[in-house]
């Protein structure tokens, strides 16, 4: 029994063809939404049990509040924020990969609108949210 | 016995399936709930975390006033039957791409459907059985918000 022997790719090829989820940005992007995705679930779980403490009680739902208001929370609100910001951006882009019908063709593009506006956004988010941090230290 | 030989180079025929594709109805749901959650949580973290004194707000008083609208409680129980639905499909199909086994697959699967479906059900109770101004022990009632003393 013989084994065909494929073509030899050409050697200009220089990108893995067939997928755009192999290497590079759409790789990375694939990468990044899976460990944000989980990340923000087990956040869901967890927000959800400190939500139902408002049937409770008022007192047992400041109480745990007040936990979420620590600067070590607020660190964490900021990792939070950003996972979701990619989360959802990135979806978009996936989206539009999807339904778009220029979507494959501009997924690298979009990879980076999605970071570049990911970016601003967080500008926008984090000096408020450390000035937020820092009023929380006792002087 | 006579063996059928197809042409050779016939087009390739998909089987015919029976039933609803749930994977592909699933694989639509990601996107379409994706969009609309979008919306949702975007617009809650910029209500709770950005307008006002965005964390350091939010409070007893500050949920009760905004459920006190079903506005906020339709807002956030969509939210909530949304984004569990969207999580847990997205874990399944992250433990049938790495648990390797049978065994893992279904144990692990059962766990996040069961902790979805309890969530989902704590969820929509908590925020439609609602009180803004339950009964208190006294030391409690500045807890509670403003509109509770008019009552």
């Amino acid at each position: 029994m013989s084994v065909a022997t494929a073509p030899r790719a050409a050697k200009t090829i220089t990108r893995p063809g067939g997928t755009l989820y192999r290497g590079h940005e759409g790789m990375w992007s694939w990468v990044l939404h899976r460990i944000t995705g989980v990340a923000i679930f087990f956040f869901l779980l967890v927000h959800i049990l400190d939500t139902a403490l408002v049937r409770v009680s008022p007192e047992a739902y400041n109480a745990i509040m007040a936990s979420y208001k620590t600067p070590l929370m607020g660190l964490g609100e900021i990792a939070l924020v950003g996972a979701i910001l990619f989360h959802a951006l990135n979806g978009l882009r996936i989206i539009a990969i999807d339904y778009w019908r220029k979507g494959v063709k501009y997924q690298r593009a979009m990879f980076w609108t999605v970071v570049g506006v990911w970016a601003v956004l967080m500008a926008a988010f984090v000096p408020r949210q450390i000035i937020m941090i820092l009023s929380e230290v006792p002087a | 016995m006579m063996t059928t030989i197809e042409t050779p180079r016939s087009p390739y025929a998909r089987t015919p399936r029976r039933g609803v594709n749930w994977e592909k109805a699933g694989w639509i749901y990601m996107r379409v709930s994706g969009v609309i959650l979008v919306v949702l949580i975007l617009g809650h973290l910029f209500v709770n975390m950005v307008l006002g004194e965005g964390v350091k707000g939010i409070d007893f008083a500050f949920v009760a006033g905004k459920w006190a609208s079903p506005f906020w409680q339709v807002w956030d129980v969509t939210m909530l039957w949304l984004a569990l639905i969207h999580g847990a499909n997205g874990m399944r199909t992250i433990v049938n791409d790495y648990a390797t086994t049978r065994g893992m697959r279904g144990t692990l699967k059962t766990l996040i459907g069961v902790s979805a479906v309890s969530l989902i059900i704590l969820g929509t109770l908590v925020a439609t059985t609602f009180d803004p101004c339950p009964v208190v022990p006294a030391d409690q009632l500045e807890l509670l918000p403003s509109f509770c003393e008019t009552l």
